[in-house]
């Protein structure tokens, strides 16, 4: 087998210098009527030309060739082949944790980098080197804010990704906490009133996502005094974290978490991504995940080392702060260097970009029949009230091999002829004009603009 | 000073500072095509309110800064690539590169996770057929890939126990869990809401039968075990334990991080586990990236495969795969999308490669190198529990502490040998432990060195203690001081910290 070492006589000789005649000796321990009598039943062994040539082929069976304008929480920007090239280097992708900080000073200074990215990105204190994903990092923002406030009500906005409510849901569902949706108003932003009346005495946090699941920029400081007049915690997610590029970072949380795949990780069907907590310095004791410090060695050079330990499981096992051990370091990496290499000017050039487009697509599509029911201001994702069957339309899209957006009625009933549509860099005019056309092939409706009326509660 | 064998030798690495202290106003390390679409005011678009006119001290750098600056930290690393990397527990065998190939075709790697299933066969068909392999190297009925690490598999497993046992009556209080586990199990537990009861282990580090059978009761919803356990060494009563919790309506869940002792040779699923998890980013070779993304796909027997996260991969009849998302008694989502598909497909191109007498060769050789690296360090290093052991050995730095030595400084000391150190001080019922676990990816020549490394500095112990005690001597950094760094944290940089405050 091409990836073992051991010759046979490597394998003899160590058999016979612990005075073996077998290698199924040491397997002896194992009860034989537990041992497997027959070989497992899983195809191979396969060359690696074979291994190659079955991946190509599901390759194929897939949407590569279609334009994709699919956002929700997993974003498709374009990846510098320079990450590829550097997250490859088997120093970085082969290495473990780094317990062994004088063989792990590459990893710890990137990752130190990236808590500072963050940060700055989110205008935080602090960060933490990463957590499994935004679903999860919102949640563990969830049971930190809980042991920070010793309160056990949570309201978390409609207009988070279901998803990570539905995440938040499993996590909490056996801590005795209480989740309390909270709707949207007209704007198709939180419903301030609605959250002021839900939030009181007993509330550990106000969770918002901004942008929203529809797209639109949530009002971080109205939510954020509401909150904090009943003492509880804001907890900001972004799922779209290319948008703190232009939007105000929300300063005014105390915990701000969420999902970095933007910043050139692939889609990749769903993961591996990077979630990310960032949070305000007075916290830093109760924050979940693994914390990169600054110190110095003997002489004085300065150097970098897991700290803050004592929060982790591995120390403090059932009071530790979080179970996580194993997070997403390499996508953490990933995350790292796009940013590096886009820089101040090139991310805002990128934000810039998705901007534009996402405006261009909003106006060709409601010239062509559809309709912006929500008000409040968006980045590069939209909800559009499309004017036919939203299952036939985005059939008829996929024959122009256009993905069309994200049916929203999946996940709110009310929405069911909305699609969520999401325009980055990588969506070209000429597809947004094709997708256009379509629509207004499709123009079933007169107009649509008096539904926005009926959205509004 | 005695120089260390031949394994390792110092060795140039370039200075960097940090990518703040590269930056230059203005740079930029890539440009955009030009925009198609008129351009838009953003401070107009988004409103004043919300605008922001800078991310303020963000790096400013070119392509090569980047390049540069990423390839010299890399050089300040050591992987698997480098050389033997025995962390037991941790499982560090070699990464084929077929897979990073594999994982980032296009369409593996830019299929949208709300792809139309249609248009998904691809994906949807990888993520099946590696949950059937699951499935059947466990002897498990169902596989959820949806877990992203080993942690968050146990919180799954514990979650679905619950469930299970809610619809029996109740969730009952206790989860028992022997005083050799992991970190993780005690904290997954206290997540899944249930309180930890410690098992302790008998002589030989193993599950002690008749506390057990004392501890085990009505309010017990299960035990939590590792097996091997992280000793290696496999329950020699597992049979009986799981009948014993079984007896008393608990379940058993086994932490699966050590299956490498087990694949091709063993199935839990026959021992009596009802649950497990598995760490593709340890058995199944999928890469740790330096602490991730790993995967911590969950396996059950058929009670409590109602319970698993949705959603589900199925196949129809037509032979096309669908996602299943109709599961009333599923414990709901654990993470968004379907968990880190990328490791999936590491993995199961590991086990296409391997097949199944290669998967029973590999584990026969993880279980051979533990044994071999055992029985010649034996005679120096303390073995605590001298029982036979599978795919790695603990011993314990008693004999070393006596000249004031202790593992955490003979593993210092491997680095100048040119090895990534052992495991130290787990697990914790072994005072000082040296937990090795050389995975098959090392041959005979390259446990030879590293066993001759352990036996040298076993000498340097008794005749210059201090050569260890100041440990590493070959790297960029000496030891670093973690009681400052965690004293006053300092986590992250600031405009203020120059870098001529440094000495790199
Ligand atoms: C025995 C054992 N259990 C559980 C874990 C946790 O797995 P992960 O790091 O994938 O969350 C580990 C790995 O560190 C382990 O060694």
């Amino acid at each position: 087998m091409r990836y073992l070492s051991n010759s046979d006589a490597d394998r003899a000789a160590m058999l016979e210098a612990m005075g073996l005649g077998s290698v199924d000796d040491l397997f002896a321990p194992i009860p034989p009527e537990l041992r497997l009598r027959d070989g497992l039943k899983v195809p191979g062994p396969l060359s690696e030309a074979e291994i190659f040539e079955f991946f190509r082929q599901a390759s194929s069976q897939s949407a590569r060739e279609y334009v994709s304008l699919l956002g929700a929480g997993a974003y498709h920007h374009y990846r510098p082949v320079v990450i590829d090239a550097l997250i490859q280097r088997g120093e970085f992708l082969t290495a473990y944790t780094p317990y062994q900080a004088e063989i792990s000073q590459g990893g710890l200074q990137a990752m130190f980098e990236f808590q500072t990215l963050i940060a700055q990105l989110t205008g935080m204190d602090i960060a933490n080197s990463s957590l499994y994903d935004g679903s999860t990092a919102t949640t563990e923002a969830v049971l930190m804010a809980m042991r920070l406030t010793r309160r056990e009500q949570v309201a978390v906005a409609r207009t988070v990704h279901p998803e990570y409510r539905q995440v938040i849901q499993t996590y909490l569902q056996h801590q005795g906490i209480h989740l309390r949706e909270v709707p949207y108003d007209g704007t198709g932003q939180v419903d301030l009133q609605a959250l002021d009346d839900t939030v009181n005495g007993s509330t550990a946090a106000v969770v918002v996502q901004s942008p929203n699941f529809l797209g639109l920029v949530e009002r971080v400081p109205s939510v954020a005094e509401i909150a904090h007049r009943h003492g509880a915690l804001l907890i900001v997610t972004v799922a779209e974290p290319l948008s703190l590029a232009l939007v105000k970072p929300p300063s005014d949380a105390d915990i701000v978490c969420g999902e970095a795949q933007s910043f050139g990780v692939p889609v990749a069907f769903g993961g591996p991504y990077v979630g990310f907590l960032a949070t305000r310095e007075q916290f830093v004791r109760q924050m979940p995940g693994r914390l990169v410090g600054q110190t110095t060695d003997t002489e004085g050079r300065r150097g970098f080392v897991l700290t803050l330990a004592t929060r982790e499981q591995h120390i403090r096992r059932e009071k530790a702060t979080s179970n996580i051990c194993t997070s997403q370091t390499l996508m953490a990496l990933n995350a790292t260097i796009y940013l590096c290499l886009l820089g101040k000017k090139g991310l805002r050039m990128l934000a810039e970009h998705n901007l534009a487009k996402a405006r261009y697509a909003a106006a060709q599509l409601t010239a062509a029949g559809g309709a912006l029911p929500f008000s409040a201001p968006y980045f590069n994702e939209f909800v559009v009230q499309v004017p036919a069957e939203a299952e036939e339309l985005l059939a008829a899209l996929r024959e122009e091999k256009i993905l069309g957006g994200l049916e929203l009625g999946r996940f709110y009933p009310e929405l069911r002829s909305h699609l969520l549509v999401c325009v980055t860099e990588m969506v070209s005019r000429a597809s947004l004009d094709r997708m256009a056309s379509v629509y207004q092939r499709h123009c079933t409706r007169e107009s649509p603009a008096g539904n926005v009326v009926s959205l509004s509660r | 000073m005695k120089s260390p064998t031949s394994e390792a030798r110092p060795h140039m690495t370039r200075n960097e500072g940090l990518i703040f202290e590269r930056s230059a106003p203005g740079k930029c390390g890539v440009e955009l095509p030009p925009l198609d679409v008129p351009p838009v005011a953003a401070a107009g678009a988004l409103g004043e309110e919300f605008f922001r006119p800078d991310i303020e001290d963000f790096p400013e750098v070119s392509e090569l800064d980047v390049v540069r600056h990423f390839t010299r930290l890399s050089t300040w690393n050591y992987g698997i690539d480098t050389g033997l990397y025995p962390l037991g527990s941790c499982t560090m065998k070699y990464n084929p590169r077929l897979h990073e190939a594999v994982a980032r075709l296009e369409g593996v790697a830019t299929d949208h996770p709300y792809t139309p299933e249609s248009l998904a066969q691809g994906c949807l068909r990888i993520l099946a057929e590696t949950m059937r392999c699951l499935a059947e190297i466990t002897g498990m009925d169902a596989v959820s890939l949806q877990p992203a690490a080993g942690a968050q598999g146990e919180l799954t497993g514990l979650l679905l126990i619950r469930a299970y046992l809610e619809s029996q009556g109740s969730p009952r209080r206790y989860v028992l869990i022997p005083d050799s586990a992991h970190g993780t199990n005690p904290a997954s537990v206290v997540m899944s809401g249930y309180e930890v009861k410690n098992l302790k282990s008998d002589a030989r580090g193993c599950i002690d039968l008749a506390e057990l059978s004392t501890l085990m009761t009505g309010e017990v919803a299960a035990l939590m075990l590792t097996n091997p356990n992280t000793l290696g060494i496999f329950e020699p009563d597992i049979r009986r334990i799981c009948e014993i919790v079984h007896a008393k309506g608990g379940l058993v869940y086994m932490d699966g991080a050590n299956m490498n002792a087990l694949v091709g040779i063993a199935r839990p699923g026959e021992f009596g586990i009802d649950v497990m998890h598995l760490n593709l980013h340890k058995t199944f070779s999928a890469p740790h990236g330096g602490g991730g993304p790993g995967s911590g796909p969950v396996g059950v027997k058929s009670l409590l495969e109602p319970y698993l996260p949705v959603p589900i991969v199925e196949q129809l009849e037509d032979g096309s795969y669908t996602l299943n998302y109709d599961r009333p008694h599923s414990i709901g989502r654990v993470r968004a999308f379907y968990g880190n598909f990328g490791m999936a497909v590491r993995a199961l191109a590991y086990i296409l490669a391997y097949g199944p007498a290669g998967l029973r060769q590999a584990t026969e050789d993880a279980v051979l190198n533990a044994n071999y690296i055992k029985a010649r360090l034996k005679g120096t290093y303390e073995l605590p529990y001298d029982a036979p052991s599978l795919h790695e050995c603990v011993f314990s730095d008693r004999r070393q502490a006596a000249r004031g030595v202790r593992t955490g400084d003979i593993a210092k000391r491997l680095i100048d040998y040119g090895f990534h150190p052992y495991t130290t001080s787990f697990p914790l019922i072994v005072s000082g432990a040296l937990m090795i676990e050389p995975t098959e990816s090392a041959d005979k020549a390259e446990l030879d060195a590293f066993i001759d490394a352990l036996l040298s500095i076993a000498q340097e112990v008794e005749e210059n203690p201090q050569l260890v005690l100041k440990a590493p001597h070959t790297t960029r950094v000496t030891r670093l001081d973690e009681a400052a760094a965690a004293r006053k944290p300092v986590l992250r940089w600031k405009p203020s910290s120059r870098l001529r405050d440094w000495t790199l």
